[in-house]
């Protein structure tokens, strides 16, 4: 547990990402199995140990300690698994053993719910405050630490020598403690096969498309789509007999099917589909806003299925069946899942191509999708592409609307976080509602290094007032600072004191020349928003 | 303006923390409370007519320790250790009172037929624990202080007594702190494993600087320290005092290139200041009690959180509460909750001062 502890620490407090990398992959090479692949699994959240729960580490220290103290403490503290932690009785002698974390968890999980109590007290007294802690941790998941799945799974491929998408490849077909996965990347062992399971593939992403890329392209060579304003999903299914088995992955690979039975209990087909995850409103896309009512629920209530029904907007064919058509071109792909979708119909669509003759036709097509809330864009995807994992150069586009732009006043500003945490770089601005500004957003990225100094500077010489570590910075008529923040749509909010919530918030421009009773008015913004909801519709297959 | 003598607000019925739950006449008949007891302005003692660091400006002061919340400049009359009452100058500038008087630890003087002697209370240079005796009562206010072993400061001298007046800056059971040399010994091995990258600790600068620097010569780093202005004056004076802290040398003036791999010191606000930025992919550690909690030393921006503190931790806190042998506690600031519950459990008198103004300068 001590080794396993000592990364969980170093990594809590290193904030820079190379370092993380450095520290997992050093862990790796220097720590055996199982212990490594219990260690792979915790950090990315694929170990499930039911028998700890917060319920018994509350009654374990309750035996320990006066619930006086220990109400003072957590309430001190804020955090369950560090209270406990800190509190633990040390017994006489110190730490005497340590236990692996690879025999903790198979203890953990060959144990009674009877005999949990039990061990995790036990464990507890041998370890020391770190240790304990990385344990409690283990136990009641939730590390934050700063490290995603992904960044874990890429301190394995940088271990192993491999590239990232080849762990993703077989990821969903392991279970801790990856033994087989440690033997291949070592060299010790073959490719663990994905086999049969229903398992995610790694995406092919596009690129933005840059005014110059016109002159180089040839609007023959590719087909466009809108780009929807969705979640990205990769779908697998696999037939038995009448029955389909569906799992529904999010772009970074994570199991998302249990947040929406409903569109996987409407398909039923065999292989991999690429597209994206939308809400219908009738034979309408609804605006993200809709999607969003579904994301991040671990069971989803049968009245939010009705009011917000997922759909899938295909437009990509991975696997059909086992048949892998990743290396035929996309112009060879295409039909194959328009067939597919024909005979599927229900909630399964296939994203509609558009007819342009020239660039200038589809910019024309694109700026005509402007009133419509759930298309963000156009896709441009080269004919004779293959599917290619990662962001290969030169064969998808994406081809962003222009953004929203707005002039609005700055008002609070605070300190940001790692190498920034010196400068003032989160910014809160506002527009004119009647004669008082209203917050409208929070913007911290959108300038550079060297405009970044000049609005620290300019915060620190015009605070009017402070709030722990925010300032108030002057925002009247004749002084203050305008920024242009350009944004991807408006949604109405109830949360925002304006009613309103952009998306994407960025600031555009720094307006040092402006004043600020010139800034733009919330009449301005609502005019906006009331204008936008006529949607587009998808035709059926 | 100094404040005269006798202008202090009069007690007014019910409105005395202390004596709350009793009528005032049965009140003032309990020894303790009429040989010291809380003002707006700081802990009095009315037969001596002075106050123990008052908050505000008062006619005549006994000061613990030079920490800012403690000693406050404008009083007519200081009463202190001579090491305090040179650090008050040195952060205060001269006039920072009417008149001085050093006292020497151990040593005895009467005011107003009170006996008052001062004890060393291990939290900085000439940290000092007030004895006062009255009437067969003895009362010890500890000021801030701590047990560990600390060569920057004068050893904690236990002194018995009737009641214990203690601070509870680190009064919960979670705070427990390690050894100090194993945190130092922390940062030595981040110094080895990155040594391009200059290493900043934030580190307050009256006394856990110094003790940060004599601790760092004490696990063999004898390469020269580098220190930030606010720490420079106060740390001169130590080693005037006699307390060995090798090279050392300004930052001022350094450019990046200069500063890589070395050890820094600085206050613990300049880490987020304009004034980090001069460090080339600095590595950030913190010496302080709070760092034993992960929210603050998150919001401190620690890399490096090392639990060094001058403050008695939990386990020091009860174990001096017992040692004094005192039948009643009076805690002064920090968790006091806490610890009046377990001395209440250890069947002990406890309460709560309730002083509002200790803690404000960055001295845990």
């Amino acid at each position: 547990m001590n080794r396993f502890a000592a990364l969980i620490e170093a990594l809590a407090f290193e904030p820079r990402r190379l370092a993380k990398l450095t520290l997992m992959e050093e862990y790796f090479r220097t720590v055996p199995d199982p212990d490594r692949g219990y260690c792979l699994a915790a950090l990315c959240g694929a170990l499930d140990l039911p028998s700890a729960k917060p319920a018994l580490l509350r009654q374990l220290i309750s035996e320990r300690t006066d619930p006086v103290l220990f109400a003072l403490s957590y309430d001190y503290v804020g955090d369950l698994s560090e209270t406990i932690a800190l509190l633990w009785p040390a017994p006489a002698g110190g730490p005497i053993r340590d236990s692996a974390i690879g025999a903790v968890v198979e203890t953990l999980q060959k144990a009674s719910r009877r005999e949990v109590a039990g061990l995790v007290a036990g464990w507890l007294d041998m370890l020391d405050e770190r240790g304990r802690w990385a344990l409690l941790k283990l136990m009641t998941g939730g590390f934050r630490i700063g490290v995603s799945a992904s960044l874990a799974k890429l301190a394995l491929a940088r271990f192993g020598q491999v590239e990232a998408a080849a762990i993703e490849e077989i990821w969903h077909g392991l279970e801790p403690p990856y033994a087989g996965l440690f033997a291949w990347l070592e060299g010790r062992g073959p490719r663990p096969d994905p086999g049969q399971a229903l398992t995610f593939r790694s995406p092919m992403l596009a690129h933005p498309i840059e005014d110059e890329d016109f002159d180089r392209l040839d609007p023959g060579a590719f087909s466009a789509e809108w780009k929807w304003d969705g979640i990205r999903v990769q779908a697998a299914g696999r037939l038995q007999g009448n029955n389909a088995e569906i799992r529904l992955f999010s772009r970074s690979g994570d199991d998302i099917t249990a947040a929406f039975p409903d569109l996987a209990g409407a398909l039923h087909f065999e292989g991999v589909i690429d597209g994206e995850l939308v809400v219908m409103e009738g034979e309408s896309v609804a605006p993200f806003a809709s999607v969003q009512q579904r994301l991040n629920r671990k069971s989803v209530s049968s009245r939010l299925m009705a009011e917000y029904p997922a759909h899938l907007i295909a437009y990509d064919y991975l696997f059909a069946g086992d048949d892998d058509l990743r290396g035929l071109s996309l112009e060879e792909r295409r039909p194959r899942l328009d067939a597919l979708v024909a005979g599927h119909g229900g909630r399964l669509r296939a994203s509609p191509p558009l007819v342009f003759d020239s660039w200038e036709d589809l910019a024309r097509q694109r700026a005509q999708s402007a009133e419509h809330p759930a298309i963000e864009g156009v896709m441009l995807k080269r004919l004779a592409s293959p599917y290619l994992a990662g962001r290969p150069k030169g064969h998808w586009y994406k081809w962003k609307r222009d953004p929203g732009l707005v002039d609005c006043v700055l008002m609070y500003a605070q300190r940001g976080h790692g190498k920034r945490s010196s400068y003032y770089s989160d910014f809160t601005f506002g527009v004119w509602d009647g004669d008082r500004l209203v917050p409208v957003g929070k913007a911290y990225f959108g300038f550079s290094d060297a405009e970044l100094v000049e609005l620290d500077r300019f915060v620190r010489q015009n605070t009017t007032n402070r709030f722990g570590p925010v300032r108030e910075v002057v925002h009247e008529d004749r002084s203050g600072l305008v920024l242009e923040i350009a944004f991807e749509g408006l949604q109405a909010s109830t949360r925002h004191k304006s009613g309103i919530a952009m998306r994407f918030p960025r600031i555009h421009r720094i307006r040092w020349d402006k004043p600020p009773a010139e800034a733009d008015r919330l009449t301005t913004l609502q005019a906006a928003l009331a204008r936008a909801p006529a949607q587009p519709a998808v035709p059926d297959a | 303006m100094p404040r005269a003598i006798g202008r202090g607000p009069r007690y007014v019925k019910g409105t005395h923390p202390l004596l709350d739950s009793a009528s005032l006449e049965t009140a003032l008949a309990i020894r303790p409370e009429t040989l010291l007891h809380p003002r707006p302005e700081g802990l009095y003692c009315p037969p001596g007519d002075f106050y123990i660091d008052p908050l505000r400006p008062v006619a005549r002061a006994l000061v613990t320790h030079a920490h800012s919340d403690h000693a406050r400049p404008g009083h007519d009359h200081v009463l202190a250790t001579r090491e305090t009452l040179d650090i008050m100058r040195i952060r205060l500038g001269e006039g920072f009172c009417g008149s001085e008087q050093a006292t020497p630890f151990g040593e005895s003087l009467t005011q107003g037929g009170v006996r008052i002697s001062f004890h060393p209370a291990g939290h900085v240079l000439g940290s000092a624990q007030i004895a006062l005796e009255w009437q067969g009562c003895r009362i010890v206010v500890s000021g801030d202080y701590k047990r560990r072993a600390d060569p920057t400061a004068e050893a904690f001298a236990l002194q018995p007594c009737d009641v214990f007046v203690t601070e509870a800056t680190f009064g919960l059971p979670v705070f427990r702190h390690p050894d100090a040399r194993d945190e130092a010994g922390r940062l030595l091995a981040s110094l080895a494993r990155f040594p391009e990258r200059p290493h900043l600790i934030g580190a307050y600068s009256l006394g856990k600087a110094q003790r940060m620097i004599r601790l760092l010569r004490d696990c063999g780093h004898d390469a020269p320290i580098l220190l930030h202005g606010a720490l420079e004056k106060v740390t001169q004076y130590y080693e005037a005092r006699g307390i060995a802290l090798g090279a050392l040398e300004p930052v001022a003036g350094r450019k990046a290139p200069d500063l890589a791999g070395r050890i820094v010191l600085c206050p613990p606000s300049a880490l987020a200041d304009r004034w980090s930025r001069r460090f080339a992919d600095p590595v950030t550690a913190v010496a302080s009690g709070w760092m034993r909690i992960r929210a603050r030393a998150r919001q401190r921006g620690a890399e490096i959180p090392m639990v060094i503190s001058d403050h008695a931790d939990w386990t020091e806190l009860k174990e001096t509460i017992l040692e004094t042998g005192a039948g009643e506690i009076w805690v002064t600031h920090g968790q006091e909750d806490a610890l009046v519950h377990w001395c209440q459990q250890r069947g002990l008198a406890a309460r709560p001062l309730r002083l509002v103004g200790y803690g404000d300068e960055e001295a845990a």
